[in-house]
């Protein structure tokens, strides 16, 4: 089961090295990891994408909450949570197939960034089935290199409690 | 005030009394500074000797054990020895010296990334790159070795930093924002635990290491006596719970007793208490007390569920966990379920044997008569291995903090550092080391030091020329090929015990045992007694790795149940 985790850590050196280094001596997996700075001064949020059972995540969580500059550690995937990630796409693009490619673009509401004779870079943010539907078509172009940001991920404000009594 | 005082006056600040260590280059300031100070410092011959020396310290006194080292190798020398300690909980703070700031990074002279060498065996670490913040750090390092679960924190210093001048203000026991260890038990938890034990009708304690971290002794026999409940403890747990009570059954696990481990198996309750479920104790996992609630007390969160799912967790320093459990407690009905465990305890006795005078030495006879000379009353260190075993199950311990022996690591060459460790923190209490042949070899160096300390630590070799342990699982597991495992050409530990300046005895029947203990006893200063033992003796009852606790191999090779 795919999971998120939101770790916010102080901003020091080695933190991420400890982080980083959690995972791979306890053998867990990350899929994606995205560090950035808070609005708080020296602390910094990780949004941790990882694979792993019930178990074995709540273990990662409490392993993660032992490292001395591990603040605070929230599971993404238990609570209502917003998800984005961005996705640069270079990809193939003679002149008779830009026009297709930019249609593409506006429907997943993307953006051109560039544009060179033969290709183009487009930039598209959303949720993981969104950017995997617009790589999927855009393959049929010719995928030329993909970089990605990882999943970045916040907490809705307003929880409708529907299935909570 | 420069660095290297501000972490003299530090230390002297958090009552350290000695500092076990090894100059070099890097921390050449620091030591200028110890000179001129008051804290007692012991010159080991390596560094590893040092950190277990520190780690023996810690074990037997409660205090955090000190230790300096040098850049480089001669802070990759203590890896061996954080490693020790970390697994085992144990309070340690480690101050290193680090190539001067502006070289770090370049490969310079004797430089090694101890803080990124270390990270995942230490509680934590620190890089000190400005004397402005040592002494914050130090408080923090103490603050965290000593509190929580405990652990080893080691500080690098540059060797710049070390001259730099900062303003000294220590504050104790400071505010960590991400560290808050939980101390107090959920009592809704207690509360449930309390009438889980009521209504059981096959109880068992299990308790490890962390009664003794906790200091939680008391708690423990009160709620065992008052509730009538056999008690099994794990390597680390040993002296956590009198050893000759009659609700102790013995030692859990691989070489534990066979009513302890029926009683594990057989349970319709396991009260778990500052144990962290180790392989060598579960045997095979999914096979592992099948009919037992389990509840599970242990400060650490993460100890919980980690290996053995769990029905009431409590996380919270156990001495105040029991206390309130209690408070609460009330006696299960045990009457049946205690003889049943007492008819195994009978049944299936640690092996006993008439011991022919002019036969062989056995090994668990040597371990049953040091107990008989010292009557319970020594610090027993060992190091890793048959004897190991042999000492956890045949010398009672009836006291906490009497027995330093590395668990979760297994470390070779533990023993004797941590013996000299525990003989300077408890002047004019016996210390014995009780070692095998090829664990002594790995830090036999440390000698000089009992010598030249006046340190008088009774070493007493379970020689029987292999790497035994070892040697065991190749005879049972390996259709005997000894593979390396003999240890040809070791050499005369009497002469070798002179040449340090120890008194070096042997013993190679039975009939000279207890004579040549005694002799120990009673000479001054550090002695080494060489028992040439039955080279083939194997430890036993014993259950393979991952098979069921209920599967036990006897001596004879017979499994039973």
């Amino acid at each position: 089961m795919k999971q998120v985790l939101a770790v916010l850590v102080e901003n020091k050196a080695g933190v991420l090295t400890r982080v980083a280094g959690l995972f791979s001596r306890r053998g867990f997996n990350i899929d994606s990891l995205a560090v950035g700075e808070t609005v708080e001064p020296g602390i910094s949020r990780m949004t941790i994408a990882l694979e792993g059972d019930e178990a074995q995540v709540e273990q990662v969580e409490k392993q993660l909450n032992k490292l001395i500059n591990v603040l605070k550690v929230v599971n993404l995937s238990r609570e209502p949570t917003v998800f984005r990630e961005l996705m640069l796409i270079k990809v193939k693009a003679e002149p008779q197939t830009r026009s297709d490619i930019q249609q593409i673009v506006e429907t997943f509401r993307g953006k051109v960034v560039d544009v060179s004779l033969n290709s183009m870079i487009i930039e598209v943010t959303g949720n993981d089935e969104k950017l995997e539907a617009i790589k999927l078509l855009l393959e049929h172009f010719g995928i030329i290199e993909v970089a990605r940001t990882g999943r970045v991920a916040l907490l809705r404000s307003l929880k409708i409690d529907g299935d909570r009594s | 005030m420069k660095g290297s005082q501000i972490i003299i006056t530090a230390l002297e600040q958090e009552n350290v009394e000695v500092v076990f260590g090894y100059p070099g280059g890097a921390v050449l300031p620091l030591y200028d500074a110890l000179y001129h100070s008051k804290l007692r410092h012991i010159l080991t011959r390596h560094e590893q000797g040092a950190a277990h020396a520190a780690d023996g310290y810690a074990r037997s006194s409660g205090k955090p054990g000190v230790v300096f080292a040098t850049s480089g190798p001669g802070a990759t020398n203590l890896v061996t020895g954080i490693a020790n300690a970390q697994m085992d909980s144990v309070p340690m703070v480690l101050i290193t010296g680090q190539v001067v700031t502006r070289l770090i990074g370049t490969d310079a002279f004797q430089e090694a990334d101890i803080t990124g060498i270390t990270l995942p065996i230490t509680k934590h670490n620190y890089l000190v790159k400005n004397a402005g913040d040592l002494s914050r750090v130090i408080a923090e390092a103490f603050h965290l070795a000593t509190t929580g679960r405990p652990g080893p924190v080691l500080i690098d210093i540059p060797k710049d930093v070390f001259e730099q001048e900062a303003e000294f203000s220590y504050q104790k026991t400071p505010d960590i924002t991400g560290y808050k260890p939980t101390y107090e038990g959920h009592q809704g938890q207690v509360s449930r635990a309390a009438r889980a034990i009521a209504a059981a009708k096959k109880p068992v304690v299990f308790a490890g290491g962390g009664i003794i971290r906790s200091g939680a002794y008391r708690e423990l026999q009160e709620l065992v006596e008052r509730g009538q409940i056999p008690i099994t403890l794990s390597l680390m747990g040993l002296g956590a719970f009198p050893g000759s009570d009659s609700l102790f059954l013995g030692m859990a696990g691989m070489h534990g007793t066979v009513a302890a481990n029926y009683a594990l198996m057989e349970a319709d309750l396991i009260l778990a208490a500052g144990v962290r479920f180790d392989d060598r104790v579960t045997g095979k996992l999914e096979s592992f007390a099948p009919g037992a609630k389990i509840i599970h007390i242990d400060i650490d969160p993460a100890e919980i569920g980690k290996n053995v799912a769990v029905d009431i967790p409590i996380v919270g320093d156990l001495k105040r966990v029991l206390a309130s459990l209690l408070a609460r407690f009330k006696s299960p009905e045990t009457g049946t379920w205690v003889r049943q465990v007492q008819e195994w305890c009978n049944r299936y006795p640690l092996s006993v044997r008439e011991e022919e005078p002019e036969s062989k030495i056995k090994p668990q006879y040597v371990i049953k008569e040091i107990y008989r000379l010292t009557g319970g009353e020594a610090i027993i260190a060992t190091d890793v291995g048959q004897h190991q075993m042999w000492t956890a199950q045949h010398y009672r311990f009836d006291r906490p903090r009497t027995f330093l022996t590395s668990g979760g690591l297994g470390t070779m060459g533990y023993g004797l550092p941590a013996a000299l460790g525990a003989a300077t923190a408890s002047p004019g209490r016996d210390v014995w080391c009780i070692a095998g042949d090829g664990g002594i070899q790995m830090n036999i160096q440390e000698l000089v030091t009992a010598v030249n300390y006046c340190l008088p630590v009774k070493i007493a070799i379970m020689n029987n020329g292999y790497l035994g342990m070892v040697r065991q699982w190749q005879e049972m597991f390996y259709e005997g090929r000894y593979a390396c495992t003999e240890l040809a050409g070791n050499p005369d530990f009497v002469k070798v015990a002179e040449a340090f300046g120890a008194t070096g005895l042997r013993a190679t029947r039975c009939s000279e045992v207890a004579a040549v203990l005694e002799t120990a006893a009673d000479t001054r200063g550090p002695v080494l007694i060489d028992f040439q033992i039955d080279r083939e003796e194997n430890v036993y009852p014993m259950v393979a790795p991952n098979y069921p606790l209920s599967e036990i191999i006897f001596e004879g090779k017979g499994r039973g149940k």
